[in-house]
């Protein structure tokens, strides 16, 4: 057995949360260097250049790289060996609370109701799930909504097959058009049931950036969408250009024999992720 | 922008060869404007997105005075983060322009003659602009901490208790924007896409 404290853990949300919107991670730096590098349209590689200039001066100055600090969401993978001592889900968003206040962060958490902001950017979306081990793995996605509201899920009939999730996905994010701020990462999550197929595209996110999925034939969908998106033409910003999206990350699951759920989850280039093991 | 340039390796276009546009806009300036246009903004702008929008337009409603005089202004649809000490404010880029379609032409009626975002309008919003002489401009999304070095000077107008989402006035300096409406009613991002092959149609 293990003990991890919640004030340890605390600590950890609150570093990720401060460091995920001020420093974005190699990978997706490496994405947007190498978009910059093949594109051909003067405006849209002139967007690329900002963006790279952008994540320079917000991590040299800890400003955030965008606004738009997003409203947490949490993925807890806690080891079955594991002992927490003191409330998990209350150390993880105490752990959120003061990362944006210590950070300078945007409040963007609000009632759905009365739309008053909560001004403390908490609750955060928090998944659990149990594994096995004596590790206790925090991944932290900090998620802009301009994004978000492109996201989209269908219960597709079987017989549309993979044609017809091609086609859904590639119209969610055609349509998004500039609205989400490409170039996009799309995650989506195909099978399961209603609710497992849009975790499953949000989990694909924290994906380390273009690793494809390791099942051959997945892999080689992700190719095609990409490729796709990429040739279609709308580009950074709805600028024109060679780079729609950067990547397209499917995660699956088995489904019912009726059911063909496909979700689709938009992400922005300002794709902030970060994990930690404690 | 000297440190910005080095940054970016290269960095041409953006920060160069741009129009520079004073704002409040000086009499005959939109008309020149063309969608595709890079204009750098300088001057005096206002500050508000979905809380702004929904107040200012309930205060129509209600037939009273709104907090600003909105005529012949930009309104730029941002909700910062705050600031650090000494900072004149934090990141501060576009948000998604179409969740203020809804109130946007009541606020053309008023005199408003451009907005600042990013994304496309409605086809109510792209008529009202049309009928009322204003132009939409779209700037990088994602592109805040950047963005942040144009604004010169940022002070809370009115709202104060809608946090991030309140009015503010800006002084801004270079800022850079793109034309994507223009008084002659084209659409800078519909002009991409008909450019774009035919096989994805």
């Amino acid at each position: 057995m293990k003990t991890v404290k919640s004030g340890e853990i605390t600590a950890a949300v609150k570093n990720l949360a401060m460091s995920a919107s001020c420093d974005l991670e190699p990978d997706i730096l490496d994405k947007l260097l190498a978009a910059r590098d093949r594109e051909e349209s003067p405006l849209a590689k002139n967007a690329l250049e900002i963006l790279v200039a952008n994540a320079n001066i917000a991590s040299r100055e800890q400003i955030p790289v965008c606004q738009d600090t997003g409203i947490g969401v949490v993925f807890v993978s806690l080891g079955q060996e594991v002992t927490v001592e003191g409330n998990l889900e209350e150390a993880i968003q105490e752990g959120i609370r003061a990362g944006y206040d210590e950070g300078y962060l945007r409040k963007s958490v609000c009632d759905p109701v009365t739309r008053k902001n909560t001004g403390t950017n908490v609750p955060a979306v928090v998944h659990y799930e149990i594994v096995a081990g004596s590790s206790l793995r925090i991944g932290f996605l900090p998620k802009g909504c301009g994004s978000e509201n492109m996201s989209g899920l269908v219960m597709l009939p079987p017989s549309a097959g993979m044609e017809g999730v091609e086609e859904y996905v590639f119209r969610k994010v055609r349509d998004a058009g500039s609205n989400p701020c490409p170039p996009v990462v799309v995650g989506v999550g195909l099978g399961g049931t209603f609710e497992k197929a849009a975790l499953l595209a949000k989990k694909s996110l924290m994906r380390p950036l273009g690793k494809a999925n390791p099942d051959k034939t997945v892999a080689e969908f992700e190719q095609k969408l990409l490729q796709r998106l990429n040739r279609e033409g709308q580009g950074v910003m709805g600028w024109g250009g060679v780079n729609t999206a950067l990547a397209v990350h499917v995660e699956t699951y088995p489904t019912h024999i009726a059911s063909l759920p496909v979700a689709v989850n938009i992400q922005c280039h300002a794709h902030r992720h970060k994990e930690i093991v404690l | 922008m000297e440190t910005e340039k080095q940054d970016t390796g290269k960095g041409e276009g953006f920060f160069q060869n741009l129009k520079p546009v004073r704002i409040p806009f000086e009499e005959g300036v939109l008309e020149t404007l063309r969608a595709g246009d890079l204009v750098s903004l300088s001057g005096t702008l206002f500050t508000g997105r979905d809380q702004t929008h929904r107040r200012l337009v309930a205060l129509l409603n209600e037939g009273k005075e709104l907090p600003v005089d909105l005529k012949g202004q930009l309104l730029y649809y941002v909700g910062p983060s705050p600031a650090r000490e000494g900072q004149v404010i934090g990141a501060a880029g576009p948000t998604t322009s179409y969740r203020m379609d809804a109130y946007t032409p009541r606020l053309l009626e008023l005199g408003l003659k451009a907005t600042l975002g990013k994304g496309s309008r409605s086809m109510p919003v792209r008529q009202a602009m049309k009928k009322h002489g204003a132009v939409y401009f779209a700037t990088v999304g994602g592109a805040g901490a950047l963005l942040s070095k144009s604004i010169t000077k940022s002070e809370l107008v009115a709202f104060a208790d809608a946090g991030p989402e309140a009015l503010f006035r800006f002084e801004v300096e270079n800022f850079p924007a793109v034309v994507i409406n223009d008084l002659q009613g084209r659409d800078y991002y519909e002009m991409v896409t008909a450019k774009r092959g035919g096989e994805e149609k």
